[in-house]
């Protein structure tokens, strides 16, 4: 378990060689210029990382969670945004792999495994974040068709997207009266907020998703009416131990710049390195990736067996590894001094970016209340 | 051959396990062998491998029954050369591995894979990098051409295979371009000015543990281990040593004719 395989080994290194190549150079300029690339996004696509863990048969790379959140956290060592769009995608790309029929798998899952198209994952509502199953976007069945109205808020890759897959009521029985619904771009009645401003993840767009009566085939719809937050929380199982790997990423060039800089930094008559006490933030740190990767393994192994206590064990590591890389993002800051605040440095771009992962995909104080009631309900 | 006559086109490419060039090199031993202890494919025959793919990516590919076979001469870690080219589309792999041939020059490696060619036989197409990174003679794919008695047609830079079985290829130099062909088969080296190689997708790495790797020892050959290794090498290795560190440079303090000083220093290392 915790030793690469040599497939895994070479998956690594290529992952490494794109991301060193193709993302790391440009990855300050895209945060500065609120670029998303989606060029770049094509190139990973074909080699094959838009839908990693969906099945080979409509063009899937057929991989598990366990490779999944090795690619992930090689790629956030070149850019967290990046990687963690990447990830948005592939949850998306998966849901429709597993719960799509072959009709829908045929017509969608080809373009999303290239990213030639991207897809954008649409639960959230301006007034439903946390408490999901709150949402009030409905789609009333008209005939063979959906008509969709509502507003889904905090979208990543809206506007960009080619597949919206919503999250929509279509009864008034809580949870189970949602049902999944892939909108493609282009569909009347679709419109996007302005860009939202944010902290970090400038590199990705993040908008509302309007919808005003919005039609769509009932053929859009994944499995049966009423099956859509079953299925938005399954995607969200995978979705949160990547980005669990994209703040372990993150973290692990934090940590890595850290200790190069404290070498290199001389004063009081030596290198900063041999002060102690900074020796043991940087041990700290290390500890803290350290442990979170191996929990973030063990989570993993846990959803490729279909174990029973994947959805703890995933709950437990998106936390766990989410603090654990935005601690030692802020921690690499005071590390540097005022260098560690100037944007030319890339720590201060790396906090931001892996602030928002202890938010989104379940808050962690959801993660909390997960793994809390499950104690509670032994 | 083959690939005139509208059969399949069959790719040999030439991959050599060099140690990494991104770590300072280290020769060591009596014989003054590189350590290879961190090493990887020659980053300059993923050049040939993508030219390889290339060549049968235009005609259907390996779906179509086109091939292209990766050969290295090396120890058993050598493999891993072979392995990077199947990963990155290679149909199959040929591994010659044997003590005897430790310590084998140009001469004696091109003896080596030649016969490794012609005991595999009927390629139409060897295609090796310009240059090995470790060794960096450049001269094993003319020798090898010598050895086969086929044309050779090296250092080209962009190439393109015709039906009618013609292989052109251009060769830049500082000032002319030179467009050449050959009739099949042929051995070919390529620069790092053509199209930039592929990364491995996961699909091919994946796939990779399903190709078919052939490994050779000298008896397989039937060559004899007098003509290659240290004992058969036309040249030999008397002495290394490592470059000496670089001294300090000129300081020109600037007292009013720095630059004269400097057009000067610069005249007199012909500079200007
Ligand atoms: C310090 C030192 C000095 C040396 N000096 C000499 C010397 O003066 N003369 C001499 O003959 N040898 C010399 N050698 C040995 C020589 O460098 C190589 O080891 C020899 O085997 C092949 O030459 P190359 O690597 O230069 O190949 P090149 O001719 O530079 O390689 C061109 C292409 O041929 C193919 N190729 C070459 N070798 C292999 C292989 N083993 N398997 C598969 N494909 C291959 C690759 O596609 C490669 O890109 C020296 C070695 C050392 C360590
Ligand atoms: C940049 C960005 C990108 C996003 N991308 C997407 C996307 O692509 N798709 C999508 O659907 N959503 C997306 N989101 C939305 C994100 O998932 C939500 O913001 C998140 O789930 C929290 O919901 P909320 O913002 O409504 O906060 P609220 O639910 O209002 O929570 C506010 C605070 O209260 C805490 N809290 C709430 N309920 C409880 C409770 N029961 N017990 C203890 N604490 C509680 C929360 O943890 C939080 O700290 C994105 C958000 C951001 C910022």
């Amino acid at each position: 378990m915790f030793e690469l395989n040599d497939e895994q080994q070479a998956m690594v290194e290529m992952v490494r060689d794109f991301a060193t190549e193709n993302i790391a150079p440009h990855a300050d300029r895209w945060d500065q210029e609120h670029h998303f690339p989606v060029d770049v996004l094509a190139q990973a696509g074909e080699l094959g990382m838009g839908a990693i863990y969906a099945d080979e048969q409509f063009g899937g790379s057929g991989l598990s969670r366990s490779d999944a959140v090795l690619i992930f956290e090689e790629l956030a060592r070149a850019c967290p945004t990046i990687a963690a769009y990447i990830s948005i995608h592939n949850m998306v790309a998966w849901m429709i792999d597993s719960f799509g029929d072959d009709a829908q798998r045929e017509r969608w899952i080809p373009g999303m495994a290239t990213m030639s198209e991207l897809g954008s994952y649409c639960l959230t509502e301006p007034g439903a974040g946390s408490d999901a199953a709150a949402l009030t976007t409905r789609a009333v069945r008209d005939g063979g068709e959906y008509v969709l109205n509502g507003t889904k808020q905090f979208i990543s890759g809206a506007g960009a997207a080619a597949y919206y897959l919503v999250m929509a009521r279509t009864a008034d029985t809580g949870s189970r009266g949602i049902s999944a619904i892939v909108v493609p771009a282009g569909t009347g009645g679709l419109s996007f907020g302005a860009l939202e401003k944010k902290m970090g993840w400038n590199a990705q767009p993040t908008r509302q998703v309007i919808f005003s009566d919005v039609r769509v085939p009932v053929g859009n719809r994944l499995g049966e009416e009423g099956d859509g937050f079953g299925i938005a929380m399954k995607g969200l199982n995978g979705g949160r131990l990547n980005i669990g790997a994209c703040s372990l990423g993150g973290g692990q060039t934090a940590l890595e710049k850290s200790a190069a800089h404290l070498k290199e930094r001389h004063a009081f008559g030596g290198a900063l390195i041999n002060q102690q006490s900074l020796l043991f933030e940087l041990a700290d740190m290390e500890t803290k990736l350290v442990t979170a990767r191996t929990l973030l393994w063990r989570a993993a192994a846990a959803l490729d067996d279909g174990a029973d206590d994947a959805l703890k064990l995933c709950a437990m590591a998106k936390r766990v590894a989410t603090d654990a890389g935005y601690e030692t993002a802020n921690a690499a800051i005071q590390l540097h001094g005022g260098y560690g605040y100037l944007s030319e440095y890339g720590l201060e771009k790396i906090a931001r970016d892996l602030r928002v992962h202890q938010i989104l995909e379940g808050s962690n104080e959801i993660m909390r209340l997960i793994i809390g009631r499950m104690i509670a309900e032994n | 051959m083959s690939v005139a006559s509208g059969g399949p086109l069959k790719v040999l490419v030439l991959v050599k396990h060099v140690p990494d060039a991104q770590f300072d090199r280290h020769l060591a031993g009596a014989d003054h062998s590189i350590d290879r202890s961190e090493s990887i494919l020659s980053e300059l025959d993923e050049y040939a491998i993508e030219s390889a793919l290339q060549l049968i990516e235009a005609r259907g590919g390996a779906k179509a029954g086109h091939t292209v076979t990766a050969l290295t001469m090396g120890p058993e870690r050598a493999a891993a050369a072979v392995k990077k080219a199947l990963q990155m589309g290679a149909t199959d792999g040929v591994h010659v591995c044997d003590p005897a041939l430790a310590g084998s020059d140009a001469a004696a490696t091109s003896l080596a894979l030649a016969t490794a060619i012609n005991h595999l036989g009927g390629f139409d197409v060897v295609l090796a990098g310009m240059a090995s990174t470790d060794g960096e003679t450049s001269i094993v794919p003319a020798q090898l051409a010598e050895r086969l008695g086929l044309p050779q047609l090296t250092m080209a830079s962009a190439l393109e295979l015709g039906d009618d079985g013609v292989l052109t290829g251009r060769r830049d130099s500082d000032t002319t371009s030179t467009t050449l062909q050959a009739t099949l088969p042929a051995v070919v080296s390529v620069t790092d000015q053509g199209e930039e190689p592929r990364y491995p997708n996961f699909k091919g790495i994946m796939g990779a543990k399903k190709k078919k790797t052939v490994t050779l020892a000298l008896s397989d050959l039937g060559l004899d281990a007098a003509h290659v290794g240290v004992a058969g090498s036309w040249t030999h290795v008397e002495d290394a040593q490592a470059r000496p560190p670089r001294t300090a440079g000129t300081v020109i303090t600037d007292e009013g004719d720095a630059g004269v000083q400097l057009v000067d220093f610069l005249a007199d290392k012909k500079l200007l």
